[in-house]
């Protein structure tokens, strides 16, 4: 029974991640059009780009090979198996100790490595400078968050991300110095991860600067849908990871009542969505980076994450 | 059931020995490759399976012998340990793939007689230096391990480069052995106890314990290609054919580390705990510049050499990380750091060989190393792309093969230091941390940018638009490999298990058994901790991947169309429009280079109306070059100089020297005691 329970839990969280990642990207969408006065899109109306992309034939250069064809589809597994991994309405998942933190963002980069493989397929210019901007990018960004994992994972004495957020829910944490710095450096992260403003546009496609979107831009069709799914994902998968680390009130505790669950799920979506208006503010309120201001950027999130870390291990208290 | 002692792996080295003289003998003949490389893949092979009946019917026992050679009355003594078997394991291992391998690409060679006798004696040496027992027999087949793979660095010798790098080589492989023999002086003390036992049993001071420490840091890093001491190893490794390269690289350098922990971890005692400081930031430099030095790369060889003196670094990491642990009497944490280094070493062994001769296959099909002049490859050759693909990933440390999981070890262990007494540890550990989260990420980075400009992409060239599937021997060699990084990625319990005894013997703990944890999770520590498990991770991306593409094919829509590339609207047929090796390193360069590399790009525009073309130069150096060596050899070509007058003394002025010479030793002798 209460495999069946727990069962029950992980597949409804994977089905939660993969149903509010589209509304969450077009309810940021909204939030910016609103913010620039503009009518702006539905909320829906990533679901239905989605559905009809899916519905199109996929265009193929005459060379491209059969990673291009593969890759949508481990971009959006490997990022979805991450995301299903974050606790987010309850803790205690099922398959919570298939990966701790550290597999979670290798896991992410996993499916990095592929779409940045994907971009070179084809052969042409915009294709390149994508993938390897995007890897200039994570070379940085890969470290700044596995530093913010270390200080997590020292105050909370793991990496299981099910006992972290359960450590932090819990009175003995409090306010730590290193705990600010690692969510300053995490959120930092979280921006360029996702290709947000300031150090990626997600709106544009003829920019020089672009990255994410000029690796994609051979895509069409159902491996567009397939990609544009997984962008989707991960800003889910980082706001949870934010919410459920540092805003960790309202998760239901493992083996808890329906009641708990509901107000889990009310308080995540709550979460989310002011992650969600947050962010939309402050990409509105912030122009777009010098593609080489980024390392400058996220050399700023890496030294957080060091001094976080390098705190801790010279005192505990901190 | 009948015993297995050392003198049966001693048989199979003199077996190698035998091949190589009677390769000496076959000379230039058209059978010579396949005898050759068959009779070394049988007798690896033999010493493998001989290996692990061994393992299996008498764990935990160790073999000696001693033979009636070398040094009279003393001969030559041989073990075999826990460590010993792990790195017999390696070494026979990589030999019999590399064989395989040579089944196929030896056909190619041009010069066979240079390469064959070479190879089977450079198997048999690197199998003495892991049996070896005590001092002498150890040195001896170091360094005739050193000088066979130095001839076979040189078998292209009319090639400049294949002789400079012959040159460096041996430079640093004496100055190498010097520093071992040095140690091994002061370790057997002035009763002169050559027995690897003698020297464990003898107490040895503080002081001489460091000097041995930088000793084997000098002797045995300079074979692993520890920074500074790497520089031959861009250079030499490739120069030779690639089943020999990945020989060197995958299996020699652990050889070398063999040596170190052997020393280090057994014979040495308890060093200061400066020494795992020392050696937790050599390695975290180590790691961080290799990785560096490959992304600069556009030889693809040279690219896997230089990505070997990261995995070196790693390694080096977590051995220091165990040797902390060890003297803070931390067992449990110390138990995790070695594991995670030797199962890094193992997995080193693997991918790169496996990646060296993806390399070798590509040189084989197009006669081409740059990556320049590459692309496309994997239209021409789908099977070669798909296990050097394999490679990529792995060494890149994601999940779910096997580079992640040392990967992962390693990070485990660093969390586990903030509990070491001193203070200086508690601030290189999270530097060093940081360092090694850099250049696995670079790593990825790195690896992107060798397949993709490798195999992705347009033909770069004729020779890379008409290349060829390799023969089916390279194949089997390079899938057997691939199928092996994925097996210990997804059943990683089973080689930490694998590697328990030798842990128990070096740094005195053992990680809990992990093989019976449900569903074939790692949990090092303990499971609140930390887990993780390669299997699921494997299986659930397979389920999602395979039913996502199932239910788009099923339910949406599976048509596809082919059309030219859209480029945004502008395609440019012509090839040299792509990205190359070097613009895809460039973002990398501009953030990282000007510090490491002293990095210059200098733009020659023509003004106006001037038809010529415009140029592009980059200045990389290696400043390890610059500050160490380029003194150093400009000190001896100074000295050299000054000391040539001494060439052309009369008779009377030489014999007033040497009396000269005499007394000053007499002084000297005098005054010392």
């Amino acid at each position: 029974m209460d495999l069946i329970r727990a069962l029950l839990i992980q597949g409804l969280q994977m089905a939660v991640v993969l149903l509010l990642a589209p509304l969450l990207t077009g309810f940021v969408r909204k939030i910016k059009a609103r913010l620039t006065r503009r009518q702006g899109a539905s909320v829906i109306q990533p679901y239905r780009d989605l559905i009809r992309l899916l519905r199109k034939e996929a265009v193929l250069a005459d060379n491209a090979s059969w990673l291009f064809r593969v890759v949508p589809y481990l971009v959006f597994a490997s990022t979805w198996v991450a995301a299903a991994l974050v606790p987010t309405f309850g803790g205690g998942l099922l398959f919570s100790w298939t990966a701790d933190l550290i597999a979670i963002i290798a896991l992410l980069g996993f499916g990095r490595f592929f779409l940045a493989l994907a971009g070179m397929d084809i052969g042409t210019s915009f294709g390149g400078i994508g993938s390897s901007r995007e890897m200039m990018i994570a070379s940085l960004a890969e470290p700044a968050m596995l530093l913010t994992v270390f200080s997590l994972a020292l105050v909370a004495g793991s990496t299981q991300l099910s006992t972290v957020a359960a450590l932090m829910s819990s009175p003995e944490v409090g306010l730590r110095v290193s705990l600010g710095m690692a969510l300053v450096a995490l959120i930092m992260v979280a921006i360029a991860e996702n290709a947000r403003i300031p150090v990626d546009n997600p709106a544009t496609h003829l920019e020089l600067t672009m990255v994410h979107e000029a690796m994609v831009l051979e895509y069409s069709g159902r491996h567009l849908a397939m990609i544009e799914f997984a962008s989707s994902l991960k800003l889910v998968l980082y706001l949870s990871l934010i919410g459920c680390i540092f805003i960790p009130w309202g998760i239901a505790a493992p083996g808890a009542g329906l009641v708990d669950y509901l107000i889990g799920a009310v308080a995540y979506v709550a979460k989310i969505a002011v992650g969600a208006v947050l962010l939309a503010v402050f990409e509105t309120s912030i122009a777009k980076m010098r593609v080489f201001r980024v390392p400058d950027f996220l050399g700023a999130a890496l030294m957080l994450g060091l001094l976080g870390t390098l705190l801790l291990f010279v005192s505990r208290s901190l | 059931m009948a015993t297995i002692d050392v003198s049966f792996f001693l048989w199979g080295v003199a077996g190698l020995l035998i091949v190589a003289v009677a390769a000496v003998a076959l000379g230039r003949s058209a059978a010579a490759s396949n005898l050759v490389y068959t009779a070394t893949f049988v007798l690896s092979a033999a010493m493998l399976v001989m290996l692990g009946l061994h393992l299996i019917s008498a764990p935990g026992t160790v073999l000696k012998t001693t033979l009636p050679i070398g040094l009279p009355w003393i001969g030559a003594s041989f073990k075999l340990d826990s460590l010993s078997a792990l790195f017999l394991g390696v070494v026979n291992f990589g030999g019999a793939m590399a064989s395989l391998y040579g089944l196929g690409y030896g056909r190619h060679e041009e010069a066979p007689h240079r390469v064959l006798p070479f190879f089977a004696a450079f198997l048999a040496c690197m199998n003495l230096v892991v049996l070896a027992d005590d001092a002498f027999a150890f040195l001896l087949s170091w360094e005739f391990m050193s000088l066979a793979s130095w001839a076979l660095v040189v078998s292209h010798h009319r090639s400049q480069a294949s002789l400079r790098a012959g040159f460096i080589y041996l430079v640093m492989a004496s100055f190498g052995t010097l520093s071992l023999l040095l140690a091994f002086g002061l370790l057997a003390g002035p009763a002169g106890g050559y027995g690897f036992d003698t020297i464990r049993d003898m107490p040895h001071g503080p002081m001489v314990v460091a000097i041995v420490f930088v000793l084997m840091l000098l002797g045995a890093g300079s074979k692993a290609g520890l920074v500074p001491l790497h520089v031959w190893l861009p250079l030499a490794h490739p120069a030779a054919p690639s089943h020999v390269s990945a020989l060197m690289s995958g299996v020699m350098t652990k050889v070398a580390i063999y040596g170190f922990i052997r020393v280090v971890f057994d014979l040495l005692g308890e060093p200061a705990w400066w020494s795992s400081a020392v050696l937790i930031m050599l390695g975290g430099i180590t790691a961080a510049l290799g990785i560096l030095y490959a992304l600069m790369e556009t030889d693809l060889k040279r690219l896997l050499a230089c990505s070997t003196i990261e995995n070196i670094g790693v390694i080096f990491v977590s051995l220091g990380l165990a040797l902390a642990f060890r003297s803070g009497g931390m067992g449990l944490a110390a138990a995790l750091a070695f594991t995670a280094a030797l199962f890094h070493i193992l997995n080193h062994s693997v991918f790169k060989s496996l990646l060296f001769f993806g390399a070798g296959a590509v040189i084989n099909a197009t006669g081409e190393r740059d990556m320049e002049k590459l692309g496309g490859l994997i239209h021409r050759m789908p099977y070669t792309s798909f296990a050097f693909l394999i490679g990529c990933v792995a060494i890149s440390a994601l999940p779910p093969l096997n580079g992640f999981v040392s990967e992962w070890l390693t990070f485990q262990a660093i969390l586990q230091s903030p509990e070491l007494p001193q203070w200086g540890l508690k601030i290189i550990v999270p530097a060093v941390g940081g360092l090694l989260a850099l250049s696995a990420a670079l790593a990825a980075a790195c690896f992107v940018r060798a397949f993709g400009i490798t195999f992705l992409g347009r033909a770069r060239s004729d020779v890379a638009a008409k290349a060829g599937e390799v023969d089916r021997f390279s194949l089997l060699a390079m899938f057997v490999l691939a199928a092996l990084c994925l097996a210990a990625g997804i059943l990683p319990g089973f080689v930490i298990d694998g590697l328990a005894p030798v842990t128990h013997a070096f740094v005195g703990g053992s990680l809990p058994s992990q093989a019976h944890l449900p569903w074939l999770t790692i949990a090092p520590i303990a499971e609140t901790r930390s887990s993780y498990n390669g299997l699921l991770v494997f299986l659930f991306i397979a389920i999602a991947g395979w039913g996502a593409a199932f239910a788009v094919h099923n339910f949406a829509s599976r048509r596809v169309r082919r059309s030219a590339a859209w480029d945004c609207g502008f395609p440019d047929p012509r090839p040299q429009t792509q990205y190359s090796a070097s613009s895809f390193a460039q973002p990398v360069r501009r953030v990282f280079g000007s510090l490491v590399f002293r990095a210059r790009e200098t733009v020659d525009m023509p003004p106006p109306g001037d038809l010529r073309a415009a140029r592009l130069t980059i200045e990389v150096r290696d400043l390890a070059w610059d500050w160490i060596y380029t003194p150093i050899s400009v000190g001896i070509a100074f000295a050299a100089v000054r000391l040539n007058r001494l060439q052309f003394l009369t008779i009377r002025q030489y014999l007033s020297l040497v009396f000269l010479a005499l007394v000053t030793l007499l002084l000297v002798l005098a005054l010392w005691t």
